[in-house]
């Protein structure tokens, strides 16, 4: 019998696709539904972050930080001003530091819904996405009523935040806590557990505890595979040494430990332990009434030098590497971020793939295009 | 329909057979026209808007309120507004085929309308094949969707085209057996016969009537839904994979008729399940004469649309399963149980006399598992609203 005269068919996930998050641009090549070669092509949304810290002040700096993660705006905010802190030697109030922790919590918590919310709906289930945006609505208000803005912050200043928090602000926080952990038990009946769901996921893109760390991945995409490697319990900065949390690991339930499903379930477990750090340190709020979170106004000109500062960012390890020349502007900004790795590895994870489980494995790893291209 | 049509020509006295021949015809297209547009396209627009509105409660959102008394209107809104649109036709799509692939998936759906009964005379052919009638007919989708990912000249509709393909012809042997195991107990494909031979009471529905239908009716639920192309089978139009699968390319009036043609066939499954698993159109003989018809047709409506909200409902709760799951389950787990219920069927009419202690009984042993798994649901779904009922505002400007 001749053989059969197969081709295999070249497919562009374009840049405008309802899937990948943000715009990425996939080359495929398939067989049928069967991926042969995944090619990632990314910089469409390249808006020259780093060089433009080579342009403004410091201080100025901060509201471009938001811009390099908007989903997770708090945690680029945190790192850009620990970073010059650390590179100027400036001092911070404990008032500051907890209200920066508690925004930053609350950023998690935000950056987590959507995450798992987009999962569940590239993977079809439509209805938990705006279950996860009602309660990051919630967020957003709480933010929004301490710094003005609901998506892209500018909160965090070099030496402290921007504004003291509103009287009453700490009851709503705690107020919203309160509730948000009932509503994750709402949200797993929904769908963490759902068997469809599990079925899709579990024992799909199964990343060993090896390959996580070859691949440079970092923080929740890291912790699915079974690694145990948190920033803010191993490399405390800011006040994290004096608040009490678990750092959920991936244990393989349902699969495979550093399976799609594990990175899923890691993250809803740790909007539940960020709720738990914002709560701790609200606590801790009364005992520094009296002082000023908010630093003076003035052009800073750090002494020459360089540091590289990494915090936990909700995708993973976010750091920012910044050399002065001693004037008021830095000399070389340069943030790395956690989905740019998780990008890297995508290519080599996917032959072999169905279609649909390509966009689970890009759903799970948390990307968003304005990391990955900065 | 067509005694209606003969009395009226013989009082007018016409006998040429060729004028017959065409005012048959013309009437026929008359009556066409009259379902199609006075019942079956206000029923897809209507279920659209049913479907908008219960998606966005069970979201936490409001659904279309804005158009007529509750938004109500909204799917006259959106037909007009699809009829406005400019027919895009891609160059280098296969301008034929193209055009005529809406047509044919909207005839598998409508030509199933004929053999849909409402009451005990409102039906538009009481066809002897009913049911073979229905499963001949609604095979014309699978063709129109593959027609419509080719022609489209896109990959991605190709890619949905293709698993439509696999997947409304697979699914088509599960159904068709579950829809049989009926069939072996009414003894008759005819749709009206297979409703008079339930009765007006739960326990008398074909679904309780025998395990072996019970199971058929959930094996037919899940392939009907399956050929339709819904949630959780909706991999051919997978919005977050294939943008919209094998209608990407189409715009307007075209893709308003994929989505009539969706919209309607979630009524006819309904439908189809109604009359043969939850009998119909039977209703209590305690209703007076004068207002049966009206009570029949209103009964059968109301089935249907409970079905139809259970469609809905299980679309936006549920997930949706990838191309080989969903093979593997028609093939390794629908169509075996298809097969032991046709054999068990089988059995029960060859060796169980109807209306006796053994069948009656399990009727009513069905029926009262039937009530307390629903009342179990009800109490879990009290628990869960109670469970998650904390109402916190935090907007300061609100």
């Amino acid at each position: 019998m001749a053989t059969l005269q197969t081709q295999e068919m070249e497919l562009n996930m374009g840049p405008h696709h309802p899937s990948t998050h943000g715009v990425i641009r996939f080359i495929l090549k398939t067989d049928g539904e069967i991926i042969a070669e995944c090619k990632p092509d990314v910089g469409y949304l390249h808006r020259s972050i780093e060089k433009i810290g080579e342009l403004c002040t410091y201080n100025g700096f901060m509201p471009y930080t938001d811009r390099i993660d908007y989903v997770a705006a708090m945690s680029a905010n945190f790192v850009w001003a620990l970073a010059v802190e650390k590179l100027g030697g400036y001092e911070v109030t404990r008032r500051a530091e907890l209200l920066r922790v508690i925004t930053n919590e609350l950023g998690r918590i935000s950056s987590h819904l959507v995450a798992v919310g987009t999962m569940a709906m590239d993977i079809g289930a439509v209805t938990p996405f705006p279950y996860a945006l009602r309660e990051r609505e919630r967020v957003n208000d709480l933010l929004e009523e301490i710094c003005g803005a609901r998506l892209t912050f500018n909160y965090h200043r070099i030496g402290g935040v921007g504004w003291d928090m509103t009287p009453g602000w700490d009851k709503k926080v705690l107020a919203f806590c309160d509730s948000f952990e009932k509503i994750l038990e709402e949200f797993d009946r929904l769908i963490t557990g759902n068997h469809i769901f599990i079925e899709r996921l579990a024992k799909v893109c199964v990343v060993s505890a090896e390959d996580a760390v070859d691949w440079c991945f970092t923080g929740p995409n890291l912790r699915a595979s079974g690694v145990d490697w948190d920033l803010r319990r191993d490399e405390p900065y800011s006040i994290y040494k004096d608040v009490k949390f678990a750092v959920p690991l991936g244990t393989g339930v349902v699969g495979v430990v550093g399976d799609s499903y594990n990175r899923f379930v890691v993250r809803v477990q740790e909007m539940g332990e960020a709720a738990k750090i914002a709560r701790q340190c609200v606590q801790m709020l009364p005992e520094t009434d009296g002082q000023n979170p908010v630093p003076k106004p003035k052009t800073l000109k750090p002494a020459k030098g360089e540091c590289y500062v990494r915090t936990e960012a909700p995708r993973g390890e976010m750091g920012i590497y910044v050399v002065s020349d001693g004037s008021d502007k830095a000399w070389r900004v340069k943030a790395r971020t956690g989905s740019f790795c998780a990008m890297g590895a995508v290519e080599a994870l996917s032959p072999g793939l169905m279609l649909a489980d390509l966009v689970a494995l890009i759903a799970s790893f948390d990307v968003v295009a304005p990391e990955i291209d900065r | 329909m067509r005694q209606f049509l003969d009395g009226l020509l013989k009082q007018w006295g016409v006998t040429n057979d060729l004028v017959t021949v065409l005012i048959y015809g013309a009437g026929m297209l008359l009556f066409a026209t009259i379902v199609l547009l006075l019942w079956v396209a206000p029923l897809a627009g209507f279920t659209s808007y049913f479907e908008r509105r219960i998606a966005a409660r069970m979201q936490s959102r409001v659904g279309p309120n804005r158009v007529g008394p509750q938004g109500i209107l909204q799917w006259i809104a959106d037909g007009l507004k699809c009829l406005l649109k400019e027919d895009l036709i891609p160059r280098e799509a296969d301008a034929k085929l193209f055009k005529v692939a809406p047509y044919l998936v909207f005839f598998g759906m409508l030509g199933t309308f004929v053999v849909l009964p409402f009451s005990e005379w409102l039906v538009i052919a009481d066809l002897d094949i009913g049911v073979f009638f229905l499963m001949a007919v609604t095979a014309f989708v699978a063709v129109g969707i593959i027609i419509a990912g080719w022609s489209s000249n896109n990959k991605w509709a190709l890619l949905g085209g293709m698993r439509s393909a696999a997947q409304i012809v697979s699914y088509e042997i599960p159904s068709g057996l579950a829809l049989l195991a009926v069939v072996m107990t009414a003894g008759t494909l005819s749709t009206q016969g297979i409703i008079r031979d339930q009765g007006w009471a739960p326990w008398q529905w074909n679904v309780f009537r025998t395990p072996f239908l019970f199971t058929a009716f959930f094996v037919y639920f899940i392939s009907a839904l399956a050929e339709i192309n819904r949630a959780p089978f909706d991999l051919p139009e997978a919005e977050s994979e294939l943008v919209a699968g094998y209608n990407t390319e189409y715009s307007g009036m075209r893709f308003a008729l994929f989505f009539l043609a969706e919209w309607a066939d979630c009524y006819v499954i309904s439908a189809v399940a109604t009359m043969a698993f939850l009998g119909g159109w039977q209703i209590p003989p305690i209703v007076p004469e004068a207002a049966r018809p009206l009570v029949q047709v209103l009964a059968f409506v109301a089935k249907s649309f409970f079905l139809i909200f259970v469609v809905i409902w299980i679309r936006w709760t549920l997930p949706r399963i990838r191309v080989d799951q969903m093979m593997e389950l028609c093939w390794k787990y629908l169509v075996p149980i298809g097969f032991v219920n046709l054999l068990g069927t089988a059995a029960w009419v060859a060796f169980v006399p109807p209306n006796q202690a053994l069948a009656n009984a399990t009727s009513i042993a069905l029926c009262v598992l039937a009530a307390a798994v629903v009342l179990y649901f009800m109490a879990r779904v009290r628990y869960n609203l109670r469970a998650t009922s904390a109402e916190v505002s935090l907007n300061p400007f609100v």
